[in-house]
């Protein structure tokens, strides 16, 4: 009777909701297996009820509100959202041939400054292809590139992250300067030049000249203060990280070049993170005393190169097990996939890793690495209200998001594939696929 | 007299040539794989998922001289090994239609870039085989996912890229002792982007859709000349041609030795590249990296080609834009042979689970796709297109016991090969790593004896 919103089927939402997403002032589910990944753990027979967009409450036997729009969640799982802490998601469409990589910046024009939050394009067919696939949130990075024919290549440092939201408004950039991107090891090498070792004196440098700047200002200003190599755009840029607001995201495996990040950053008291981390096992305890956390592809267990010889299947176990926060990319890095963070959470936990743990790296870890979990990351009452509804154990690769909910609405469960696979799913051979919607 | 002496002599030559010559195709670079060493075993009360579409529970294997001997139940187990493998499952060995490992080997240093002739468009007359180190430690991790049997193929930068090879996951101290017996060589060729690309840039042909596929007919064109020269000289008529490795290659597809292997994403593309193997006389066994093959199924399926799929892999480039989750599963549902593919050494060592996300993305648009279907793609369907169908592929009386038994449902995420046997020995084992083989590369690079697994 309250309930006047029809209780809806979970079969009946994916087709409902279709056409145009619907943005309920308040929705209550019930019935579901909750992991919030808060303190609250893991609820059965729970109720999740948002209202503006937000988590009110979350909890067992909970009543849905007046005039909610109740979902039945029976025998479904519920996770926070996804979040991929890596990635060009709106940053490219497709990769090779096909106009340019936006997360890309070539040339020492800008290093620090360069911000790809203002290249990010949320209509990307990648974005609803992505959400669909569970995935709420992302951290967005720059790529740093070797050589072009003209002989132009990135800088060492490759400039500011963004996170940014799937949802389908038009606040889609959450955090500007989430991560300044640096590269280290073997792929700083060879922007640097050739050795390693002229990569961190060009951080350093960066470092130096930007705390000079800070001190300076005013004489610089008045032109009475020497020159920089840097822009002071570059500098300004480099102000947060600096003052610990933005952290350090350095791409580096070899364990000596992470040996080398973890003084950089005690030095200079950085707050830092791992990006790749191949060789991270090897200084667990290292990177634990130094609160640095690392993003790593759980299955990439080759030598690749000879800066991932120690490359081990087990590296995420034995991070978490220290208490290093940990999150994940897949393998290939592939932003047109975002959401198989899932399979490479589900690896890890083949490998050791609890699977509380595991659920954690792909939601909330990445909301505390980028300074964001105040907001998403967990289902907790204040936080955004994004969620994903599964039918079943959400680390398995049958399993998929039946619903997600972004930022309190109920989003369409379509993307280009999908209407791709439906066009060719119906096998009517009178009139050529274009006909068919 | 002397004359008739000539005569036969000539005849007898030519006779020996032509022998010569069917020897060079068949021989060169001889296999020389010799199974290890099995002890006979009776795997015990499985699920055995068979490759034929069949899903037997609690059922037993025996396998014994490199064969599988018996599957049934309460088999006798009078002086066998005996693996308890209650709650576990137990598939054929895993095939993989297209790898390049030890032609793109780890650790990916330009001098381990062996896998693309990318200096002519036609380049049949190179040998995958003679690129591959066969220390490349991919090959361990590919059979610690269970893979037995795979095809190394030259890359894609090239119209005809050169011959590709069968090899059991055994390891070897050189190719030949990887060779899989029996195996026909692939002919790899390649569709779109990449050709056009590669030549494109470089001021030459082809540079475009129409320039690769004269460059396809161009090149049968001088192979069915060559075939034809070759079969008259057999005949008496005519001087048999100089031999010419690109044609020899070339002639055997006509001939029917060589199986056509083609990389080819779009749906529009693939149906040119059959009227274009129409054309000239030839079949196609599997188009690979196949992202619209279900634009196309129906055409897959009459003409009886294999497509092999990535599960999930799109948007890269312009012509895997289209692609979608549920491929495989709508070229299964028209009747083609739909294959799962890895093209790449992480994904090899987990084509089940490439395989279960089709297997999601098909529940999804409400296809259900039964465990023992699904294994095909993997197993029996690339044994078909390589070739080897009737030596490996399924459990059967017969076959070649490569078998891997796992430790719960091969599709879920959290299941691992458990024991790995090739030709009845037991090549990988997941309890005793410290019998499992390493290769040259691993030893001593790492911190830990063995490499860090």
């Amino acid at each position: 009777m309250r309930q006047f919103a029809a209780t809806l089927s979970m079969l009946g939402l994916t087709g409902i909701f279709v056409a145009c997403p619907v943005h309920a002032e308040t929705i209550a589910i019930t019935n579901a297996t909750v992991h919030t990944i808060g303190p609250q753990g893991t609820i059965q027979n729970a109720t999740i009820i948002i209202v503006d967009g937000e988590f009110e409450s979350v909890g067992a036997a909970l009543e849905a509100p007046d005039g909610a729009q109740v979902i039945d969640a029976s025998g479904k799982i519920i996770t926070p959202g996804l979040f991929t802490p890596t990635g060009y998601l709106g940053l490219v469409e497709v990769g090779l041939s096909a106009g340019p990589l936006d997360a890309v910046q070539r040339g020492e024009r800008f290093t620090a400054g360069f911000d790809v939050a203002d290249a990010y394009n949320s209509r990307s067919t990648l974005i609803a292809a992505n959400r669909i696939e569970g995935v709420t949130r992302a951290l967005i990075v720059p790529r740093a590139t070797t050589a072009d024919e003209q002989g132009n290549k990135s800088h060492v440092i490759s400039g500011m992250a963004a996170t940014i939201n799937l949802g389908q408004g038009t606040d889609t950039v959450d955090r500007r300067a989430a991560a300044m991107v640096v590269n280290l090891g073997e792929g700083g090498s060879e922007l640097a030049g050739e050795s390693r070792a002229a990569a961190l004196l060009m951080l350093r440098e960066a470092l130096d000249e930007a705390g000079d700047y800070q001190a300076h200002r005013d004489d610089f200003e008045r032109g009475q203060h020497r020159d920089y190599t840097y822009s002071i755009t570059d500098l300004e840029a480099l102000q947060a990280v600096l003052d610990g607001s933005t952290p350090i995201m350095a791409n580096v495996d070899r364990a000596s070049d992470i040996e080398v990040l973890i003084r950089l950053c005690g030095e200079y008291a950085l707050r830092c993170i791992v990006s790749g981390g191949a060789e991270a096992w090897l200084l667990a305890e290292q990177l634990a005393a130094a609160a640095i956390a690392v993003i790593l592809a759980p299955t990439a267990n080759l030598p690749a190169s000879f800066d991932h010889l120690n490359a081990s299947l087990t590296t995420a176990a034995v991070l978490e097990s220290v208490g290093v926060t940990i999150s994940f990319a897949d393998d290939r890095g592939h932003t047109h996939n975002a959401g198989n963070i899932t399979q490479s959470a589900g690896n890890a936990v083949a490998e050791g890793l609890p699977y509380q743990a595991a659920l954690r790296a792909i939601t909330l870890a990445p909301a505390l690495m980028f300074g964001v979990a105040d907001r998403v990351g967990s289902i907790e009452p204040g936080k955004a209200a994004d969620l994903v509804i599964w039918p079943d154990d959400p680390l398995e690769l049958r399993s998929y998001p039946e619903q997600v909910i972004i930022n309190g609405e109920i989003v369409a469960m379509t993307s280009r594939q999908t209407l791709l696979r439906d066009r060719y799913l119906k096998e009517d051979s009178s009139r050529p696929p274009a006909f068919r919607r | 007299m002397r004359r008739l002496f000539l005569a036969l002599a000539t005849t007898l030559l030519l006779l020996s040539a032509c022998g010569a010559n069917k020897d060079a195709t068949d021989t060169p670079f001889p296999g020389r794989y010799q199974p290890l060493t099995g002890e006979a075993t009776i795997i015990a009360g499985a699920t055995l998922l068979t490759g034929t579409g069949d899903r037997l529970e609690n059922a037993d294997l025996l396998i014994s001289d490199g064969k599988i001997i018996a599957i049934g139940k309460g088999l006798s187990r009078d002086g066998v090994v005996v693996v308890d493998a209650a709650g576990k499952w137990l598939t054929p060995g895993i095939i993989d239609l297209h790898s390049h490992l030890g032609v793109y080997a780890s650790p990916s240093t330009a001098s381990h870039s062996d896998g693309n002739e990318s200096t002519a468009p036609v380049t049949a007359e190179v040998w995958a085989e003679h690129s591959v180190w066969p220390h490349d430690p991919g090959f361990v991790t590919a059979l610690a996912g269970g893979v037995t049997t795979l095809q190394i193929l030259p890359g894609s930068a090239n119209l005809i890229g050169g011959r590709g090879v069968t090899l059991k996951n055994v390891p070897g101290r050189d190719v030949q002792s990887m060779k899989f017996p029996g195996a026909p060589h692939g002919l790899k060729m390649a569709c779109g982007e990449n050709p056009k690309r590669v030549y494109g840039r470089q001021g030459v042909a082809p540079s475009t859709r129409m320039g690769n596929v004269a460059g396809y007919r161009s090149a049968w064109i001088a192979a069915a000349d060559y075939r034809d020269k070759l079969a008259a000289a057999a005949k008496g008529q005519g001087e048999a041609p100089l031999r010419d490795l690109k044609l020899e290659t070339l002639a055997g597809v006509l001939d029917g030795e060589i199986l056509v292997h083609n990389h080819c994403y779009r749906g529009d593309e693939m149906s040119v590249m059959l009227d274009l193997a129409d054309e000239f006389g030839y079949t196609i066994a599997s188009f690979h990296h196949a992202v619209e093959a279900y634009k196309v199924a129906d055409l897959l399926a009459e003409s009886d080609t294999c497509a092999a799929m990535w599960a999930d892999w799109w948007g890269f480039k312009m012509e895997a834009y289209d692609g979608i989750r549920e491929n495989a599963a709508l070229v299964d549902r028209a009747g083609a042979c739909a294959i799962i593919h890895s093209d790449d050494s992480i994904g090899i060592q987990r084509l089940p689970q490439e395989t279960a996300k089709v297997i999601g993305a098909a529940a999804r648009a409400g296809i259900n796709i039964l465990p023992q279907q699904a294994i095909r793609w993997i197993t029996s369907n690339p044994a078909k297109a390589l070739g080897v169908d009737e030596y490996v592929g399924t459990l059967e009386e017969g076959k070649m016991a490569d078998v891997v038994l796992w430790n719960g449902d091969p599709f879920s995420v959290y299941t691992r090969a458990e024991r790995v046997y090739i030709d009845g020995a037991l090549l990988y084992d997941r309890e005793n790593p410290a019998m499992n083989p390493l290769t040259d590369f691993s030893l001593g690079t790492g911190v830990m004896p063995g490499g860090a697994e």
